[in-house]
């Protein structure tokens, strides 16, 4: 049922009718997505709406019980765990499976572009967890998949950490230009980054708006708030009445929601 | 209150300073409760309130010690215990480690495998030994075999646990980055399950040493153990007093080579990245 995409004329990813259930529990029902070559897309959705699921379905982790699923031959996946072998160092983990004779040098290149040059031979154990999240981007990238997938990869850091990933993040997905899956909670981050965000519920694509906000991006750009407005309440944030802008009771409302659901967004 | 925080750490490297020339090192102040319990005993004995028969005075220990040595006599029965020891652990070490790789690292070794290793490792290997004189006869195979049966299961089932136990995320990071089986086992499993091979290899050296202490009772004309039961029969206290001592001594030794193994097999862990 997985088939491999060559030819650059199709997208990176196409996913038709996409099935996957555990027992009686159909987490993924009938989900169609198309991803370009190269495209950022951010996946929202309530815990446990099959975010993962469906990642590690891409990543090749785990079957599907339906449906087709095509993506690029070299993937990489980065979760919310380094996942970094901690017997390695810094530099074995990256070139861990990289047939190149010149591995080493390869991974010295990814470390680099990740600014870890100065922790090549560190054991994951002595790593921050920043920096061990940058270890485990450049052990991705230095395989240069076609498809990026990444769950939740910032979301044990601090906010400024994560700041500066949002940063490197970009820079690499311009240098390298990889397609992107990027798992959040985060509604910002999901604007700040994606060309396009989906929203998964009830196991489809609820929502998919694209990001039409020139790069670099900020919040206090011209329609940022009004997408994420639109996002949150899209993310089974009850409102009680889809809201007529009109009412400035319901817009105090939604900015209560608002800030409970940052509140949960910074506490989880 | 911030004059109690300051006070300390202002006046702690200067009374550092002041003290350190005269500071005696640790060692010798654990060695001194030693030397007082040695000399007490020795007056003691010197005083005949302690007999020669219930256990020798320290002086005459070293003196039978002294003797032993030069003779030869204690290298030769050291080396023979070592022997045997060694020859029974490294067979037992080998099976075992053999066996947990073959039962880890595949279903079907486990279905062959587990289950009778789980049945023979309940039975005491001491319990074995009238069954192994019926089969083997009192010689050295017996006793061998009696340590590789002691030696074989610590290591069997530490490595087998350690192998089932890799957490499953670093597997599956594994796959992800494309690794063949092999590659699998060599760069993630194999190193995930060394600590647990580690802790089998110390229990299995303990046991070892333990099984050599028994079976060195029956018919032999050398060892450490012969030389024990030797010193029984003609209340020799003092050269089983030595013979405690060598027993001891290597244990510590034993102890100490493992810890450099550890080191330097396990640089990676954080307890050992700190020092
Ligand atoms: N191996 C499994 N066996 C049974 N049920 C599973 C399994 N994996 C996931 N599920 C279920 O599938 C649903 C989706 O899980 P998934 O991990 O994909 O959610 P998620 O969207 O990633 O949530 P979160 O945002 O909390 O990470 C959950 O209800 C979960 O209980
Ligand atoms: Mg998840």
């Amino acid at each position: 049922m997985t088939q491999r995409l060559s030819s650059p004329a199709e997208p990176a990813v196409r996913l038709r009718q996409v099935v996957r259930q555990f027992g009686p529990n159909r987490v993924i029902d009938g989900l169609d997505l198309d991803i370009a070559p190269g495209e950022f897309v951010a996946l929202l959705g309530a815990s446990g709406s099959g975010k993962t699921t469906l990642l590690r379905a891409l990543a090749g982790l785990d079957r599907l019980d339906g449906g087709h699923l095509a993506v690029p031959e070299v993937r990489a996946a980065v979760f919310q765990e380094p996942r970094l072998m901690p017997w390695k160092k810094a530099w074995r983990n990256v070139a861990l499976g990289v047939r190149a004779p010149n591995a080493k040098e390869l991974a010295i290149q990814a470390l680099t572009e990740v600014g870890l040059s100065h922790r090549l031979n560190a054991y994951p154990a002595t790593l921050s967890g920043g920096e061990a999240q940058r270890v485990a981007l450049a052990r991705g990238l230095v395989r240069e998949p076609k498809l990026l997938l990444l769950d939740e990869p910032f979301a044990a850091l601090d906010a400024l950490t994560r700041i500066r990933m949002h940063r490197l993040i970009i820079d690499l997905w311009q240098a390298h230009t990889p397609a992107v899956l990027l798992v959040t909670h985060d509604v910002d981050e999901a604007i700040l980054l994606a060309d396009r965000i989906i929203v998964l519920k009830e196991g489809r694509i609820a929502e998919a708006a694209s990001v039409p906000l020139a790069r670099p991006r900020d919040s206090s750009q011209a329609g940022f708030q009004a997408l994420r407005k639109h996002l949150l309440s899209l993310l089974g944030v009850q409102v009680t009445a889809v809201a007529p802008e009109t009412s400035a009771s319901h817009a105090l409302q939604e900015a209560a929601i608002e800030h409970a659901e940052l509140r949960r967004v910074a506490n989880g | 209150m911030a004059e109690q925080n300051v006070k300390p750490l202002s006046l702690s490297p200067l009374w550092a300073w002041r003290r350190s020339p005269w500071k005696t090192p640790d060692f010798v102040l654990r060695l001194i409760s030693p030397l007082v319990i040695l000399c007490l005993w020795e007056l003691a004995s010197r005083a005949g309130l302690i007999p020669a028969r219930i256990i020798a005075a320290p002086s005459a220990i070293a003196e039978t010690l002294w003797t032993l040595i030069a003779s030869g006599e204690l290298g030769r029965h050291l080396l023979t215990s070592l022997q045997r020891a060694g020859l029974g652990l490294f067979i037992g070490v080998s099976i075992g480690t053999a066996a947990a790789l073959v039962a880890g690292l595949s279903r079907r070794g486990e279905i062959l495998l587990d289950s009778p290793m789980q049945m023979l490792r309940t039975i005491p290997s001491l319990a074995l030994v009238p069954l192994f004189i019926l089969w083997f006869g009192i010689g050295e195979f017996t006793k061998v075999a009696l340590i590789v049966m002691g030696t074989t299961f610590p290591v069997y089932l530490n490595l087998f646990a350690g192998i089932r136990n890799i957490d499953p995320k670093l597997i599956e990071a594994a796959q992800t980055l494309g690794l063949t089986r092999r590659e699998l086992i060599w760069h993630v499993i194999l190193p995930g399950a060394l600590p647990s091979f580690f802790v089998g290899l110390r229990y299995s050296l303990g046991i070892s040493w333990l099984a050599l202490v028994f079976v060195e009772q029956i018919n032999t004309s050398a060892g450490l153990g012969y030389l024990a039961s030797d010193a029984r029969d003609f209340m020799r206290t003092d050269v089983i007093v030595i013979c405690l001592l060598i027993y001891s001594l290597l244990g510590l030794l034993i102890d100490g080579i493992i810890r450099v193994l550890e080191r330097f097999a396990l640089a990676w862990r954080p307890s050992f990245i700190r020092n």
